[in-house]
C-alpha cells in the first residue's frame, strides 16, 4: 500500500471521522444510546459539519450524558432534569447561526419535562430534538418511565399501572413540523433521518427506540432489541441527498417521494408496501394509529411540514448572533432617553 | 374655618374593573399639573372585576410619596365596602357619598357629609352607550369643584391619558362637568381641605418602578427576555416589549436585535434566560414569589455552572399564593441563598424609579463580569405604583461584557481552563459558543461536579476548591455593587432599612426631634460600611416589610460579634409602609424583638 492510501478518509473539511468523536462512553456495553451517538457522528461527518457550530444540549439521565461522547469539538450544556428544551430555546435565540442538537430521554421528556416538550413543539425553534427512548429510568435502577407500555413487564415481572405515552402521536397532535421515529439498531434509517433533521428549519423531533440492555431488554419488553426487530415496521426507506449531490439512484415510476428541505437538500423516500404521504397530517395520524392497533412500532419519517414558520422567523429575529452585540448595537443612542423621559412628563 | 392647603389624602373606594382607574389617575395627574407631587397608592384585589379596590392620593408640603394610613376625604363608591370604609374613617373625615344608595344615616355620624346623586347625574351623560364607564368621571368633577382643582387641569390630565384623542377627552370632560356643576350649585363647602397650585414638580416625571427597570434592562443591553405572567412582575416584561423595538435599532434588514418569549412557566423562563446567557446573549426573566420559588433549581445550575443572567423579583406577599396584589419584602433570605446546596446570590435593592433604572442597567454588567445570575429585588409598591421622579439619567458607564475567553485570550494564557482562576479574583474566562473556536475550548457545561477544565470530577478536593473559589468570587463582587447610603444623626441608635422602606423612613426621620443615624442597604453581599455602621451604634433597629426580620437575620449572620445589638421592627400586612409605623417603631418599639 502507498502512503496515500494509509491516510484515513476525510470529508470536505479535511476532517477524519474520528475527529467527530467525543470522550469514551460510560454507558453499559451494548446500550442503544452509544449507537445513536455513532449515528450523530456519522451524520455530522457526512454533512461536513464544523462541530464548533453545534450546541449539544441535554437534561439529566443516561441519555443526557451522551453529548460527552460525540462531537468533542462542540460546546455543550448539560442542564437540569427535564429542562433541556428551555435551555436549548434560550441558547438558540442567543445565536441562531448555531445548530442545537438536544438529547433527552423518555424520563427527561415524557415525565418531568413533559411541559417543556409540549411547549417547545408549539414554539418551533430550529433544532434537532432526540429522545433516546428505552421505557425505563436507568440511572436510578430500572423504574418504569411514562413510555413503558402497559403490557411490557419489568425484569421482575411487574407491569406498569399507568398508560404509556406515544411521543410521536403527541407531537403530531401538537403540530410538530418534523416527526420521525427510528431504532438505535437501524443505522441505515437513523443516519439519513438525522441528516434531514439537521437540514430542517424548525424543530426536528426524533423518537429513537434505544434498548436498555441492563433493565429493559428481556423477553416480553416492548423496548427490547428483539421486540423492535420483530414488530418494527416502516413505510419507506429514507435517502438523504445534500444540495451538492446528484440523485444517482434509480427508482421506478411513482416509487419515490421527494421532500426538499430548507437548505436545498432532499430527503428521498422510497415507498415500500404501503402508500403513505408523510406531508399529509391525516395520513400520519392514520399510520400511527393503524400500526399501534396491530402492536407494531412505526418507524421512519412520520410527518413533515415544510410550510410552518420557525421561532426565529416568527419573531422577526436578526440573522446575526445576539451573543456578539456590543455597546453600539445594544444601547439606545444618546437622546432616546430624553424622548422616553418626555413621555412620562405629565 | 381656616383652610388647610395641599396637605391631605383622598381615598376612593370602587369595585374593580368598572373603569374607575381612569378617573383616579386623572385626579392624580391634574394635581401634578397644578405643580403638586401627588402620590398615588393603588390597593387592588387579585381579581378582574367586582372585588373592592381603593385608590389613595396624597399631597403633602414635603412632597412625600408614602401612604398615609389615614385619609381626610373618602369617596365610598362601592356598596360592598361602604360600611367598612365609613367605620374606618376618623371623625370629621369628608365623605362624598352616593345619595342614590340607601345607607343607614347612623353610619355617617361624626363625618362631614356631601351627598351626590351619582346615578341620577349619570343619566345626563349624552352618550348612553358609554355611560357606565363615563359615570366615574362625575366624581372627578365633584372633587375638582370641592377642593379647587381647575377644570382645565382635569382636561390636561385627560389629554395625557388619551393622547391625541380629543373626542374621547371631550366625552370625559362632559361627564366631569356634570359633577362639577352639581357640586357648585348644590353643595356648600364645610371642610377645610383644598388644593392650590405650587411648584413641587419641576421637571419631574411620573412612572412606576417596573417600567423604569424595563428601560434599565434595555439600556443595559438585554436581548433575550423570557418571562411568565405573574402579578406584580408582568408589567416589567411587558414594558420591555413595549419599548425595546422603539429604542433599539434593527439590523440592516429591519429585523429585531432582541426576542421576547412568553414561556410556559417559570421553570422554562429561567431555563431560557440561562440558556441564552450561556450562549452569550444578555438575558433576563422577571417574576415574583411563586415564580422565584420555581426557579430555584435552575438558578442553582446558573450559580454553579457560572452562567450570567438577570432575574427580577418583584416581591409580593407570601408564603404560597399569599396576597398577590399586596407588597412585602419577604424574599430576602430566599434569594440570598436560593436553590439547594451552598449558594449565595448577589442582589440589588432599588428604592425609587431612578435606582430601578440604574440597578437594572448595571445588573447586566455585573452578571457578565461575575458570571452569575444577579437578582434585582424590588417589590409591588415600587414596581406597580406610580412615582414622581427626576428624569432617568443616561448611564455613566459603557457596557462591559466581562472576561471572555476569545481564541486570543486562550492562546495568551496558555493554561486557560473554563473554571481556572487565572487572575486570582475567582473569576474565570468564559467561553461563548461559536465565538470561542480554539481547539482547547470545547467543553460540556454541567451542574455536576467539575474541575478547572470543566471535566466531570467527583474529587472531594476539587469540589471544595471550586466552592471556595465561587465564594471568593462573590466576596469580591462587593466593590462593584451599589454601596449603602449612610446619614449620621445625633443618637446612639442606628436604623437600617432598604428598598421601599426608605421613603417612609425619610419622612419619619424628618419629624423626629432626636434623629437616629440611618443606613440604607442597596445590595447584598454587604459592604464593609455596613459592619462599621453597626459597630458605631449602641443599638441597631432594622425596619423592614416581612414578619421574620429577614434582613436583620442576614445581618446577624454576617456580623455575629455584633448580633446582640441588632433588633428588628417589622410590618407585614401588605399595604405600602407608612411613616407613622417607622416613627412609632423608633420612638416606642412595638413588635420589636431582640
Amino acid at each position: 500500500m502507498s502512503e496515500e492510501q494509509k491516510k484515513p478518509a476525510t470529508n470536505a473539511l479535511g476532517l477524519a471521522k474520528s475527529e467527530y468523536k467525543g470522550g469514551p462512553s460510560t454507558m453499559c456495553k451494548g446500550c442503544g444510546h452509544d449507537r445513536i451517538s455513532e449515528a450523530v457522528i456519522q451524520a455530522s461527518y457526512d454533512l461536513d459539519i464544523d462541530a464548533r457550530n453545534i450546541l449539544k444540549m441535554s437534561g439529566i439521565g443516561c441519555s443526557s450524558k451522551t453529548p460527552a461522547y460525540f462531537l468533542g469539538n462542540a460546546m455543550g450544556l448539560n442542564s437540569t432534569h427535564g429542562r433541556m428544551p428551555s435551555f436549548s430555546t434560550g441558547a438558540h435565540v442567543a445565536n441562531t447561526t448555531m445548530s442545537p442538537i438536544g438529547v433527552s430521554g423518555d424520563g427527561d421528556s415524557a415525565s418531568i419535562g413533559m411541559g417543556q416538550f409540549v411547549h417547545i413543539i408549539r414554539r418551533n425553534p430550529r433544532m434537532v430534538y432526540i429522545i433516546e427512548n428505552n421505557g425505563v429510568y436507568g440511572l436510578t435502577k430500572g423504574q418504569f418511565s411514562a413510555t413503558a407500555d402497559r403490557r411490557s413487564p419489568s425484569k421482575r415481572g411487574a407491569f406498569p399501572r399507568e398508560a404509556s405515552i406515544d411521543l410521536c402521536g403527541l407531537a403530531l397532535e401538537l403540530g410538530a413540523t418534523f416527526i420521525a421515529r427510528s431504532f438505535s439498531g437501524d443505522k441505515k434509517q437513523l443516519v439519513p433521518l438525522l441528516k434531514a433533521a439537521l437540514s430542517f428549519d424548525g424543530l426536528a423531533f426524533l423518537d429513537v427506540i434505544s434498548p436498555c440492555v441492563t433493565f429493559n431488554n428481556h423477553e416480553g419488553s416492548t423496548k427490547s432489541y428483539t421486540h423492535q426487530k420483530e414488530m418494527g415496521v416502516t413505510f419507506h426507506d429514507p435517502h438523504y441527498v445534500s444540495p451538492q449531490e446528484q440523485i444517482d439512484i434509480e427508482y421506478a415510476e411513482g416509487e419515490l417521494q421527494e421532500v426538499t428541505l430548507h437548505d436545498g437538500s432532499k430527503l428521498l423516500l422510497r415507498k415500500l408496501e404501503h402508500e403513505f404521504d408523510p406531508t399529509d397530517r391525516n395520513a400520519s395520524f392514520a399510520a400511527l394509529q393503524q400500526t399501534r392497533n396491530k402492536g407494531e412500532v412505526l418507524t421512519g419519517l412520520i410527518h413533515i411540514d415544510m410550510e410552518a414558520e420557525s421561532l426565529a422567523a416568527n419573531a422577526k429575529m436578526t440573522r446575526e448572533p445576539l451573543a456578539t452585540l456590543m455597546q453600539g448595537d445594544l444601547r439606545p443612542a444618546v437622546g432616546v432617553l430624553d424622548r422616553i423621559n418626555g413621555g412620562f412628563k405629565i | 374655618m381656616n383652610p388647610v392647603v395641599n396637605d391631605f389624602s383622598i381615598r376612593i373606594a370602587t369595585p374593580n374593573g368598572t373603569g374607575s382607574q381612569t378617573s383616579n389617575i386623572v385626579i392624580q395627574r391634574a394635581l401634578i399639573q397644578m405643580g403638586l407631587i401627588a402620590s398615588a397608592k393603588n390597593l387592588f384585589p387579585s381579581n378582574i372585576a367586582g372585588l373592592p379596590t381603593w385608590f389613595q392620593i396624597r399631597v403633602s408640603p414635603g412632597g412625600w410619596q408614602t401612604m398615609n394610613p389615614q385619609w381626610q376625604v373618602l369617596l365610598p363608591l362601592n356598596q360592598a365596602t361602604i360600611g367598612r370604609d365609613l367605620r374606618e374613617s376618623v371623625p370629621n373625615t369628608v365623605v362624598i357619598e352616593n345619595s342614590d344608595w340607601k345607607t343607614a344615616d347612623s353610619e355617617f355620624e361624626g363625618l362631614c357629609r356631601y351627598s351626590v346623586p351619582f346615578d341620577q347625574l349619570a343619566r345626563k351623560i349624552s352618550n348612553a352607550k358609554l355611560r357606565p364607564r363615563l359615570k366615574n368621571l362625575i366624581y372627578v368633577g365633584v372633587v375638582a369643584q370641592l377642593f379647587d382643582i381647575p377644570m382645565e387641569k382635569i382636561r390636561g390630565a385627560l389629554q395625557t391619558v388619551f393622547p391625541g384623542k380629543e373626542a374621547v377627552v371631550d366625552l370625559n370632560i362632559e361627564a366631569a362637568q356634570i359633577g362639577f356643576d352639581f357640586a357648585a350649585e348644590s353643595l356648600t363647602k364645610q371642610d377645610p381641605w383644598k388644593y392650590a397650585a405650587a411648584d413641587q414638580v419641576g421637571d419631574q416625571i411620573l412612572l412606576d418602578g417596573n417600567e423604569a427597570a424595563a428601560l434599565g434592562a434595555i439600556w443595559g443591553g438585554v436581548s433575550v427576555v423570557a418571562w411568565y405572567p405573574i402579578t406584580p412582575a408582568s408589567s416589567l416584561a411587558e414594558a420591555v416589549e413595549k419599548h425595546i423595538g422603539r429604542c433599539r435599532d434593527s439590523d440592516p434588514d429591519g429585523r429585531n436585535r432582541f426576542v421576547v418569549i412568553q414561556a410556559e412557566d417559570e421553570l422554562a423562563a429561567i431555563g431560557m434566560a440561562l440558556g441564552a446567557g450561556w450562549a452569550g446573549a444578555r438575558s433576563m426573566t422577571s417574576t415574583s414569589g411563586p415564580g422565584i420559588s420555581l426557579m430555584a433549581e435552575n438558578l442553582g445550575l446558573g450559580y454553579f455552572a457560572e452562567i450570567p443572567t438577570v432575574v427580577y423579583d418583584i416581591q409580593r406577599v407570601g408564603p404560597s399564593t399569599g396576597l398577590p396584589t399586596r407588597t412585602q419584602q419577604s424574599d430576602v433570605l430566599q434569594v440570598a441563598f436560593h436553590s439547594h446546596g451552598d449558594t449565595r446570590f448577589p442582589f440589588l435593592i432599588p428604592a425609587c424609579p431612578i435606582e430601578s433604572f440604574q440597578f437594572s442597567c448595571q445588573a447586566y454588567d455585573l452578571a457578565e463580569k461575575y458570571q452569575i445570575p444577579v437578582i434585582f429585588l424590588s417589590d409591588l409598591d415600587l414596581g406597580m405604583n406610580s412615582w414622581m421622579s427626576d428624569p432617568l439619567p443616561e448611564p455613566e458607564n459603557d457596557i462591559h461584557r466581562g472576561k471572555i475567553a476569545t481564541d486570543e485570550v486562550i492562546a495568551r494564557l496558555d493554561d486557560w481552563g473554563r473554571y481556572k482562576d487565572v487572575d486570582g479574583d475567582g473569576i474565570p474566562y468564559r467561553t461563548i459558543p461559536g465565538i470561542t473556536l480554539h481547539p482547547d475550548a470545547a467543553h460540556l457545561t454541567r451542574g455536576s461536579g467539575h474541575d478547572e477544565n470543566a471535566e466531570y470530577s467527583e474529587s472531594p478536593e476539587v469540589y471544595e476548591q471550586n466552592l471556595d473559589r465561587l465564594a471568593r468570587k462573590i466576596d469580591g463582587m462587593v466593590v462593584d455593587l451599589p454601596a449603602p447610603i449612610r446619614q449620621d444623626g445625633d443618637s446612639t441608635l442606628g436604623v437600617i432599612a432598604y428598598g421601599t422602606t426608605d421613603m417612609a423612613m425619610r419622612e419619619a426621620l424628618e419629624s423626629l426631634e432626636q434623629k437616629p443615624s440611618y443606613l440604607r442597604l442597596r445590595s447584598f453581599p454587604f459592604h464593609d460600611e455596613v459592619e462599621s455602621f453597626i459597630d458605631d451604634h449602641e443599638q441597631i433597629l432594622v425596619i423592614e416589610q416581612n414578619q421574620q426580620g429577614q434582613m436583620a437575620q442576614l445581618l446577624r449572620m454576617h456580623f455575629p460579634q455584633l448580633a446582640a445589638r441588632i433588633r428588628s421592627a417589622t410590618y407585614y400586612g401588605g399595604l405600602p409602609l407608612s411613616a407613622g409605623f417607622v416613627k412609632d417603631s423608633i420612638e416606642q418599639p412595638r413588635r420589636v424583638e431582640a
